[in-house]
């Protein structure tokens, strides 16, 4: 049975699901208990399971982080959000120096099963510091998983998924997705880790896709297809471990892509993807892979900067068109 | 106690008056004496002889390095050794440790194999964390060492986790976090006092105060010298003891242990301490000038083995047989690691990429 539900209620559901279904599971969540919290993520939440396992913890970024890795270690499954990416800079020491590396130092003799949620929580004149899309950091270390949906029914699958995986996971999440509503069925389900999903086909040019650029992605190819072409859109969705299978497929027909991440263009996410297509499909593209990405600066806070800050679906369009006239 | 003469313990690259707070024997607790000590029935023994295990291992371990034989980076415990035991002995196995860059002696002191041990800083496959972590990456669940990791005070909020899910759970095991003076420099230091606090919970945090960071003393680090009331911010209580009286670390932390279990929260425990060695490798580091001969002597008058054994020696129910037998066991012990450690195998090279994940991709 499914019903139409919005992501941020997607997300809900997921985290009542996880939480009834195993009772070593529990949130430590900045700022879960909060009438303003984001979206209506955590509705309930502290209701029907209790400030012992919905724990609104101080301001202590690696401190959580760290405790979590305590509970993973104990036979627990915490998982801890922080609703800014750019406030779990503070925690990258405990992410990645201590979560990250255990199982590999310890030869597999102990593991974190950990969730850790971020959300890219940007636009609204927020400004530099709460902006930050920084999946790429995540994705560049060994010993972490990452995925990052891009619709109500990947993000209840992908959380379900991530609590239960024996990993640490970093569930990269973005607020601009909380109002798309889309079929999620009513009992639990798992999205398996390193699987991509074809949501347009198409056979002339592949949009490579993270997250919310999903959105622009669609938006492009319903111009593109005005203007006589055919688009396949594959969202990623779970950046490691990757589908390398789906992409090569995918651009492997197309001999064209374009990878659209929200991310900084240096280093970023874009650049690991595009070097993974070049390398499984290289002679079958027809034209270098593009990126379309934010531009390697700060955010900015007023509306025309945001605007020219932001790529969209006219700014994929636009390389599009290179692509296919050349 | 022997008072400390004036300017002993100035660095000599340093000026002024050094002498750390810690050292002012008006600070310290008063001198154990001989009489009055009552023994439970042979704790005093096994205290003495893990005391031993530890000196005996690391000061083989010492002259291994001297010679090359282990090359990894070492920090070795001598001198310390009365805190990781008397903590570790108010423990039991399903109680849980969590260490730092200078902790053979929590491994050892909380019941893991000397033979794992040396085979570990020998990087060998036999290693507790075989061969993957070298002497600053320890492990052995099955005693309760959940881990040790070189970033300072990473893993204090690590065993606050651990205590957090004893508490959910209900279980009444506790959570111990070993450190130094230096890592309550970190933020991560007050991040795990303040949160395990508010939520009262089974953990004990345990500071060796050795009032050295690596080079630098503790009064060119903080502006107040005394850490007795660091955690008093956090309405943690404390309790400021010679690190070197194995019967006082004990005292104290059975019940550090005993408020835990019974869900009255946090203790801090500040052992005034000294590192024989210096911070990393054999050498006592007289010669870069960190401290002086005098320093030294000073402390190792205070051998936290040979006043164990000077109340042993002298109580009416303990043989001096007992004590001999001991040492000698240990050394046999000792050396018999090191014969496991060199005949082990190394990690095969085709399994570097192995365990990132607990599946492989």
């Amino acid at each position: 049975m499914t019903r139409t539900l919005d992501y941020a209620s997607a997300i809900n559901d997921a985290l009542h699901t996880v939480l009834r279904e195993d009772e070593k599971a529990f949130i430590l969540g900045q700022g879960v208990d909060n009438p303003w919290y984001v979206g209506t993520t955590a509705e309930g939440l502290v209701d029907t399971f209790g400030r012992d396992r919905v724990i609104d913890p101080p301001i202590s970024e690696n401190g959580m982080n760290g405790f979590a890795i305590g509970a993973a270690i104990t036979g627990h499954r915490p998982i801890v959000i922080h609703p800014r990416l750019d406030f779990l800079l503070y925690g990258l020491d405990q992410l990645i120096n201590q979560a990250a590396n255990w199982s590999y130092m310890f030869r597999g003799q102990s593991s974190v099963p950990m969730v850790l949620w971020g959300i890219v929580n940007r636009g609204g004149e927020q400004g530099a510091q709460h902006s930050q899309a920084i999946q790429a950091f995540f994705n560049h270390v060994p010993g972490l998983k990452v995925v990052a949906p891009a619709s109500p029914y990947d993000a209840k699958g992908l959380l379900i998924s991530a609590v239960r995986d024996p990993d640490p996971v970093v569930y990269v999440d973005d607020r601009w997705l909380y109002d798309l509503e889309g079929e999620v069925p009513e009992e639990p389900y798992e999205i398996p880790l390193g699987e991509a999903s074809i949501t347009r086909e198409g056979s002339d040019l592949s949009i490579v896709a993270t997250s919310y650029m999903n959105v622009e992605a669609r938006a492009a190819a319903d111009e593109l297809e005005t203007e006589g072409f055919e688009t396949e859109i594959v969202n990623v969705r779970s950046l490691t471990p990757l589908d390398e299978q789906t992409l090569a497929n995918s651009v492997s027909k197309t001999g064209r892509a374009i990878v659209a991440d929200g991310g900084w263009r240096r280093n970023g996410v874009a650049s690991e993807l595009s070097t993974r297509i070049t390398e499984l499909v290289f002679d079958d593209l027809v034209h270098p892979v593009q990126r379309i990405t934010v531009p390697d600066t700060p955010a900015p806070s007023s509306g025309p900067e945001e605007g020219a800050f932001y790529p969209d679906a006219d700014d994929i369009r636009r390389t599009a068109l290179d692509l296919l006239d050349g | 106690m022997p008072q400390l003469p004036e300017g002993t313990v100035e660095g000599t690259q340093e000026t002024g008056n050094l002498k750390p707070a810690c050292l002012n024997p008006q600070n310290m607790s008063p001198p154990r004496e001989n009489a009055g000590i009552s023994l439970p029935e042979r704790l005093p023994l096994r205290l003495y002889a893990q005391m031993v295990r530890i000196r005996q291992f690391e000061e083989r371990v010492a002259e291994l390095l001297e010679s090359e034989e282990i090359t990894c980076p070492t920090h070795l415990y001598i001198g310390q050794e009365a805190v990781a035991v008397g903590v570790c002995e108010a423990l039991d196995d399903r109680d849980h440790v969590l260490g730092n860059h200078r902790s053979h002696g929590h491994f050892i002191a909380k019941g893991g194999g000397l033979d794992e041990l040396m085979a570990e800083l020998y990087c060998r496959e036999t290693g507790c964390s075989k061969g993957r972590g070298g002497s600053m990456h320890l492990i052995d669940r099955d005693v309760g060492m959940l881990g040790t990791v070189p970033i300072v005070a990473a893993t204090i909020p690590v065993a606050v986790g651990a205590a957090l899910t004893a508490k959910m759970t209900g279980e009444d095991r506790v959570a111990v976090a070993f450190f130094g003076d230096s890592a309550t420099e970190e933020g991560l230091f007050h991040e795990s006092l303040n949160f395990a606090a508010l939520y009262d919970l089974p953990v004990v945090f345990v500071c060796e105060n050795n009032y050295f960071s690596s080079h630098l003393r503790l009064q060119r680090r903080r502006p107040v010298e005394d850490l007795s009331n660091i955690a008093d911010g956090y309405a943690v209580p404390t309790k400021r003891l010679d690190g070197n009286d194995v019967l006082e670390v004990y005292g104290e932390a059975s019940e550090a242990v005993r408020r835990a279990r019974a869900g009255d929260g946090p203790t801090f425990l500040e052992c005034v301490t000294h590192r024989w060695r210096g911070h990393v490798g054999p050498s006592d580091d007289l010669d870069v000038g960190l401290r002086s001969q005098d320093e030294l002597d000073y402390w190792q008058a205070r051998c936290p083995i040979n006043r164990l054994e000077n109340d042993l020696r002298t109580h009416p129910d303990v043989e001096e047989e007992a004590l001999d037998s001991i040492r000698a066991d240990v050394t046999t012990a000792v050396e018999d690691s090191v014969e496991f450690a060199r005949n082990s195998p190394h990690p095969d090279p085709d399994s570097v990429t192995d365990d990132v994940f607990v599946e492989p991709l």
